[in-house]
C-alpha cells in the first residue's frame, strides 16, 4: 500500500525541480511509541518539502489561536456602558456558559444555538454567584472578565481545553469569596498548576476528578488535602490501585 | 521482490541441508585429518560464500552508481560537516538558553525568510558547565528595578504562551513543569523599609505581590518560625520555578527549524581592523571592527574562521573571558578602551536534601534574610537548597567540586533555623554551578551578559540587533553606558 508513496518520495528526491528546501528538522529524535497515521505523515513530508503547505498549516493554527484569543477578550465597551457585572454576566453567555446571580434562584444559560435571553439586562449592578462554564473555551485572559465578581461562590470549569495552570494561577483573585471549585477532565492541568490553588484558603469543595495531566494521582491529592485541611476533595476516575 | 528473495533464501536452507550430511560423514570417518579434511572441501560451503559477496558487493555497487547520480550528496572532498559555514552575518558566541533565546528571537523577527544568516558557537554539548542547566530554574516578579520587574513579567507572559511561539509542526507541545508556587521574601526588621519601596515600586510595575505580616504569615505557613521576621513578601502569581532545560530544548529547536545553524566549537580568536577616528574633543581614537572569528572545534586543531558583522557575546560565566581575548579591557586606565567587561564566573552550590516531615505542595521558593533559600524539588519530600557566600569567602572557581563542609556551616543552621522540620534532614545530591556576577553593580547588562529572563533578554537583543532599538522594553538603564560612565545600578532584591 505504501509502495507508491514510496516511490513518489523517490521521484520527488531525485528530482530538483520539486524540491525547494531540506532544511534540518528538530534536534529531538524522539520516535512515537505507534506511528501516526498515514495522512499525518502524509502532511509532515509535505511541510518538509514545501514553503507553501508549511505557511498553510501554521496559518491554520494561528486561526484556531486568534479566534479563541477573540472570544476571551476584555468586555471594555459592555464594562464601560453597563457596569462590570453585567459584562461578566454577558461574557459567560457568549461563551455558552451558565451563571445565577446573588440572590436569586434562576439560573441564565443559552439553548443549544447558543441564543439567550436578555432578562439579565434588567438586573444591573448584581454580582455573580455561580459560574457554570464547562466545555467552554475560557482561558487565562478571559479571567479579565470575572475578575470584579468579588462574591462569586462556586466556579466550575470541567472539560475545558484552554483551562492550564496559569489559569489556576490566576484564581487568586477570588481567593476570599470562592467556595466550590471544579476543574476534572481539563486536560493541560499539571502538578504545578494543583500548586498555585493554595492561596484559595475559602475553598471548601474541589473537585480534581479525572486529570490526564498529573502524573501520580495518589500522592497528589494526599498532598492538597494536607494543603488545604477545610476542602473536600473530589478525585474520582483515576487507577489507583497498587502496581 | 518478497517472493523472489523468499525462494533465494529457500534454496540456500536445502543447499545447506543438503552439504551437512557429506561434511558429517567425513568428520566421523577420518577422526585424525578433521582438520584438513574440513579445509580441504572446496564443495558447495564456499560457492554459498560466493553467492553472499556477490549480493553484498552488488549492493554497494548500486550505492555507488546511486551516489554518482545528480541529486545525491557525495562529493569527492571529504568536508568536515560539523564545521561552522564560511560567512554569517551573526555569529552568537554561546548556546546557553539566553543564546539559543537571541537566535530565536532574530530569526522571528527578520521580515524576509533567510534574511539574517545566524550561526550559534557553544564549546561544549553536554552542557556540563553551563550555568542553564546547574541553576535552580526560577522566575520572579520581585525585584527593586522596574526594569527587571517588566523583564521577567514579558518572560512570564512569554512562558505561559510558549506552545503559541515555539512549537514545531508535529512535534510534541513544550512542557515547561512550570511551578506556580511563588516566592517569599523574609525581612528582618532593618531591611523592613527597603522591602516596602521595593512593594510599591512593583504594584507599580503591575507584579502581583502581598506583604504579610508575621502573623499572616504563621497563619498562611504553619510551618516557619517566624522568630526575626518584621515582614514577608509574597508573590502571588507568575511566579515559579519550571525546568530551565527543557526551555534550552525548545529554544533550539525552534531555532534550528527556522534555520539557525549550530556549530559546536570553541571561539578562539578574533580578526579586526582598526580605524582611527577623532572625536569632538580632538582626540584620536581607535574604531575596532571584527571582521571575522576563529572558531576551533573540539579535540582537533581543525578551525574555521567565520566571517560576520555583528558577534553576539552570550557566554555568561565566561563572557569575560571572551572580551578579553577581543582586548576590551586591556588598553591604558581612564579611557574607554580600559573598562573590562566585568563579568566573572563565582561558583554556587546547590544542595538536595530529604526530609519527611518538611512543608507539602504549597512551599514557595523561600528567602531567607541571611541569604539562604530552599525550594520544593518534585513530591516525594525533596528540597533544593543554596545560598550567596560572603564577598570575603568566595569558592575558587577553577573547577566545579562541591563543598560538603558548606552546607553543614552555612546552610543547614539558618535552614532548621527558619523551619523546625528542617532539623531531621539527609543530604542526597549536590552540585555546584557558575553564577555569571557582575563586579560593578551585580545587575544584568544587555548588549553585553545574560540576566535572570532569557526569552525578554532574548527579545531585546534582537531588537536592539535588527531595530536599531529597544522596541517593547526600554532596557537603556541596563547597557554598557552605566559602566562607562561608572553609575551602578544596584538592586536590591538578589539572591
Amino acid at each position: 500500500m505504501s509502495a507508491p508513496f514510496m516511490s513518489l518520495r523517490r521521484c520527488c528526491q531525485r528530482s530538483a525541480l520539486l524540491i525547494v528546501t531540506r532544511r534540518p528538522r528538530s534536534s529531538s529524535s524522539v520516535s512515537p511509541s505507534h506511528p501516526p497515521p498515514l495522512h499525518t505523515r502524509l502532511l509532515l513530508s509535505l511541510t518538509q518539502r514545501f514553503y507553501d503547505v508549511e505557511m498553510l498549516l501554521s496559518w491554520r493554527s494561528q486561526w484556531r489561536r486568534k479566534g479563541i484569543r477573540k472570544k476571551n477578550a476584555y468586555y471594555g465597551y459592555t464594562q464601560r456602558f453597563y457596569g462590570s457585572d453585567l459584562a461578566a454576566a454577558y461574557y459567560v453567555l457568549n461563551m455558552k456558559g451558565a451563571f445565577r446571580f446573588v440572590g436569586q434562584t434562576e439560573w441564565y444559560c443559552p439553548d443549544k444555538r447558543g441564543k439567550f435571553n436578555w432578562d439579565f439586562l434588567n438586573h444591573r449592578d448584581t454580582q455573580l454567584e455561580e459560574v457554570n462554564m464547562n466545555y467552554t473555551l475560557i482561558n487565562y485572559t478571559g479571567l479579565v472578565n470575572l475578575e470584579e465578581q468579588r462574591s462569586l461562590r462556586t466556579l466550575s470549569v470541567r472539560g475545558c481545553s484552554e483551562v492550564d495552570d496559569w489559569f489556576l494561577a490566576r484564581l487568586h483573585v477570588l481567593q476570599d469569596s470562592l467556595e466550590e471549585l471544579d476543574i476534572s477532565h481539563c486536560p493541560h492541568i499539571t502538578t504545578g498548576g494543583l500548586a498555585a490553588l493554595r492561596n484559595l484558603k475559602g475553598l471548601r469543595r474541589l473537585d480534581v476528578s479525572s486529570l490526564p495531566g498529573i502524573s501520580s494521582p495518589g500522592l497528589v491529592i494526599i498532598l492538597l488535602e494536607e494543603m488545604l485541611p477545610q476542602c473536600q476533595i473530589t478525585a474520582t476516575g483515576y487507577d489507583l490501585s497498587l502496581r | 521482490m518478497s517472493t523472489w528473495r523468499r525462494l533465494h533464501v529457500k534454496v540456500q536452507t536445502t543447499r545447506g541441508l543438503l552439504t551437512s550430511r557429506p561434511v558429517t560423514q567425513r568428520h566421523t570417518w577420518l577422526k585424525g585429518h578433521v582438520l584438513l579434511c574440513q579445509s580441504l572441501s572446496t564443495g558447495t560451503p564456499l560457492r554459498n560464500d560466493f553467492f553472499k559477496d556477490l549480493e553484498a558487493q552488488l549492493a554497494a555497487m548500486r550505492k555507488k552508481a546511486v551516489d554518482a547520480l545528480p541529486g545525491s550528496s557525495w562529493s569527492a572532498l571529504e568536508i568536515n560537516p560539523n564545521l561552522p559555514p564560511e560567512r554569517a552575518d551573526i555569529v552568537i558566541v554561546g548556546g546557553g538558553v539566553v543564546g539559543w533565546s537571541i537566535a530565536y528571537w532574530l530569526k522571528q523577527k527578520e521580515r524576509v525568510r533567510g534574511e539574517v544568516k545566524v550561526v550559534v558557537v557553544e564549546k561544549d554539548m553536554t552542557y556540563s558547565q553551563a550555568s542553564t542547566v546547574l541553576s535552580a530554574g526560577g522566575i520572579r516578579q520581585q525585584f527593586s528595578l522596574p526594569e527587571n520587574i517588566h523583564l521577567s513579567m514579558a518572560s512570564a507572559d512569554f512562558m505561559r504562551n510558549i506552545n503559541e511561539h515555539l512549537s514545531v509542526l508535529h512535534e510534541d507541545p513544550v512542557d515547561l513543569q512550570f511551578n506556580q508556587s511563588g516566592y517569599l521574601f523574609l525581612a528582618s526588621e532593618d531591611v523592613a523599609h527597603i522591602m516596602e519601596t521595593n512593594y510599591s515600586t512593583q504594584r507599580d510595575a503591575g507584579a502581583k505581590v502581598a506583604l504579610l505580616s508575621p502573623t499572616q504569615l504563621k497563619e498562611k505557613f504553619p510551618w516557619i518560625n517566624t522568630n526575626g521576621v518584621a515582614l514577608a513578601s509574597y508573590g502571588l502569581e507568575n511566579e515559579g520555578w519550571f525546568d530551565p532545560w527543557t526551555l534550552l530544548n525548545a529554544f533550539r529547536r525552534k531555532a534550528i527549524s527556522m534555520g539557525v545553524i549550530q556549530c559546536c566549537g570553541e571561539v578562539t580568536d578574533f580578526k579586526h581592523t582598526t580605524n582611527m577616528v577623532m572625536t569632538a574633543d580632538g582626540e584620536h581614537l581607535g574604531l575596532r571592527r571584527i571582521h571575522s572569528v576563529k572558531v576551533q572545534m573540539s579535540n582537533s586543531l581543525e578551525y574555521q574562521p567565520v566571517e560576520c558583522a555583528i558577534v553576539v557575546n552570550a557566554a555568561g560565566a565566561f563572557s569575560g573571558k571572551l572580551a578579553e581575548m577581543l582586548g576590551i579591557g586591556l588598553g591604558p586606565k581612564d579611557t574607554i578602551a580600559g573598562i573590562p567587561v566585568p563579568v566573572e564566573p563565582r561558583k554556587r552550590y546547590i544542595y538536595v536534601f530529604h526530609c519527611p516531615d518538611g512543608p507539602g505542595l504549597d512551599t514557595p521558593f523561600l528567602i531567607d534574610y541571611s541569604g539562604v533559600y530552599f525550594r520544593r524539588e518534585g513530591l516525594g519530600g525533596n528540597y533544593i537548597a543554596g545560598t550567596s557566600p560572603e564577598e570575603a569567602e568566595e569558592p575558587d572557581t577553577s573547577n566545579l567540586e562541591v563543598d560538603h563542609q558548606f552546607f553543614e556551616d552555612k546552610i543547614w543552621p539558618y535552614l532548621a533555623n527558619r523551619v523546625p522540620a528542617f532539623e531531621k534532614l539527609k543530604v542526597t545530591s549536590a552540585w555546584a554551578g557558575f553564577y555569571d556576577y557582575n563586579t560593578f553593580d551585580q545587575n544584568g547588562i544587555i548588549a553585553a551578559t545574560a540576566c535572570s529572563s532569557p526569552p525578554a533578554v532574548g527579545r531585546a537583543v534582537a531588537e536592539l540587533i535588527l531595530d536599531g532599538g529597544f522596541k517593547t522594553l526600554d532596557l537603556n538603564g541596563l547597557s554598557f553606558r552605566r559602566i562607562m560612565a561608572e553609575e551602578p545600578m544596584l538592586e536590591r532584591n538578589i539572591v
